[in-house]
């Protein structure tokens, strides 16, 4: 075992009574006292978290774009201008995802942020796909990250942050900009408005400090989860990984198909299986009664057959519990979880369960 | 640090015991320590009003965001009464695990049972505080 890794922002948050626990190598807080609270926070006014363990990496080169266009499966082509951001899977030659990242196109060419747990195996992935391209890539570990989530967020970020409000207020959903050294995007993991900033890393606790003395709620990976499972978004090694396709993993609009001549890593494996007829989805599971669904449980579909929780946990919004699962393609609008040895009635929905502080599916 | 009341008795599955001394009724629920492991509570299951149980018998179910966990009946006896208000507010276990949070009393079988359970000091012991 090599010693946690920690963040610029450690002092920080054990100053703020954060309860730090071990994800994927790096000593971060789960929450400051209660994951409810942290989650209702960023529903309804404002929370930050500490994504400084998710790795940005800087792509230049003449063939950025092309070696982008082969590397993951969603097309860069459609960054129509600088900043923009796009969401993509970046699978192996079985179709199977290494990694789920965000890219944005900057004027130097690309910024891609991948997740802390795989970014080593991305790294060395990356780094055999560059064979026969004019591509450089450098890893920005001077850079931390902060992500500002909830519906106040943009407001009490431009509060404490005067001199970026002009910009940030200008910016799309799924839109980033520099703002000197400092690069702002209007993206996030919570199924609420928000920012995510990338800073020097020396100027992260600065920036932490003024958040909260604005009003910003530290939150810890617990309110993450349950944040993101209601926005019904994925997360890496638990709703998909090198084994899972991207096609059952509630990712097919993340796969740009078109034009048919781009011949990205994976594409003739996702084809094949899409030819042979898909054996999986991905559905939403609601349990309205009292238990929770969790990671890893079975889920019996009667006459059709068997699919397992990817993710599960209790929506602190919705009061019950949730699920992301990947089901047989034959399962209907009901199924059965084997909850600590009785098979449970669970509905079966269509993803999300939450946008916006709101209830959206069915 | 968690809290570990010198007047209570405790187990290793993490329940704390009270007696009262009027009727001989235990008092029976889930540290301090326990619900700080477990985290937010959004859920519990109580035994049933009535229910002969041995010491170490299932008794319940506790559920927080993190995970599940059973409530073992500390000591030997007959479940008199359950926290209804506990299964409507499932936090109270985690705002005052030795009060409101309380999750069922229980009459014991044997009453010197009792005087067998850790005291604070062992249980502290226990849980490394």
């Amino acid at each position: 075992m090599t010693a946690p890794k920690r963040t610029p922002l450690f002092e920080e948050h054990l100053a703020a009574n954060g309860k730090m626990v071990d994800f994927a190598g790096w000593e971060m807080p789960i929450h400051y006292g209660s994951q409810l609270k942290e989650h209702e926070f960023v529903r309804s006014d404002a929370g930050m978290f500490d994504v400084s363990h998710m790795t940005v990496v800087d792509i230049t080169g003449a063939d950025a774009k092309t070696w982008l266009q082969k590397l993951i499966a969603n097309d860069v082509s459609k960054l129509g201008f600088e900043g923009k951001a796009l969401y993509s899977g970046m699978l192996n030659e079985q179709g199977g995802v290494v990694d789920d990242l965000i890219v944005y196109l900057t004027a130097y060419g690309y910024r891609m942020v991948i997740n802390a747990g795989t970014t080593e195996k991305d790294l060395a992935w990356m780094e055999r796909q560059k064979a026969g391209f004019d591509v450089s890539l450098k890893v920005r570990h001077d850079l931390a990250m902060l992500a500002v989530q909830g519906p106040n967020a943009i407001a009490k970020f431009c509060d404490v942050k005067p001199a970026a409000a002009e910009i940030v207020k200008s910016l799309k959903v799924f839109q980033g900009a520099f703002v000197g050294e400092w690069f702002i995007a209007r993206t996030g993991y919570t199924g609420e408005d928000g920012l995510e900033v990338m800073v020097p890393a020396g100027e992260i606790a600065a920036l932490f400090r003024a958040l909260v003395a604005g009003g910003v709620a530290p939150c810890g990976l617990g309110a993450r989860d349950t944040l993101r499972l209601e926005a019904g978004m994925n997360l890496y090694g638990h709703d998909m990984d090198e084994t899972v396709l991207p096609l059952e993993a509630g990712m097919g609009w993340t796969i740009a198909w078109e034009p048919a001549t781009r011949d990205f890593n994976g594409r003739k494996a996702l084809e094949a299986a899409k030819d042979a007829g898909l054996k999986m989805k991905q559905v939403g599971l609601v349990l309205e009664g009292r238990g929770v669904l969790r990671d890893g449980l079975r889920v019996v579909v009667p006459g059709v057959g068997e699919g397992v929780i990817t993710s599960g946990s209790f929506s602190p919004t919705l009061k019950h519990s949730i699920a992301i699962a990947r089901v047989p393609v034959g399962t209907g609008a009901t199924a059965e979880v084997d909850l600590r040895g009785t098979l449970t009635p669970v509905r079966v929905v269509k993803l999300p369960f939450v946008r916006n502080g709101k209830k959206v599916f069915e | 640090m968690s809290n570990i009341p010198s007047d209570l008795k405790y187990v290793a599955s993490h329940e704390w015991l009270r007696l009262s001394a009027a009727d001989g009724v235990v008092t029976v629920g889930i540290t301090d320590h326990a619900q700080e492991l477990l985290g937010d509570i959004v859920f519990v299951e109580l035994p049933q009003v009535g229910a002969q149980l041995a010491a170490e018998d299932q008794a319940g179910v506790v559920e927080s965001v993190k995970a599940a966990s059973d409530v073992y009946s500390p000591i030997a006896g007959e479940v008199v009464e359950v926290n209804a208000t506990l299964e409507a507010e499932p936090q109270l276990a985690n705002t005052d695990p030795y009060g409101q949070g309380w999750f069922f009393k229980i009459r014991p079988a044997n009453p010197a049972d009792y005087d067998a359970l850790m005291d604070a000091a062992a249980y502290a012991t226990e849980v490394g505080a």
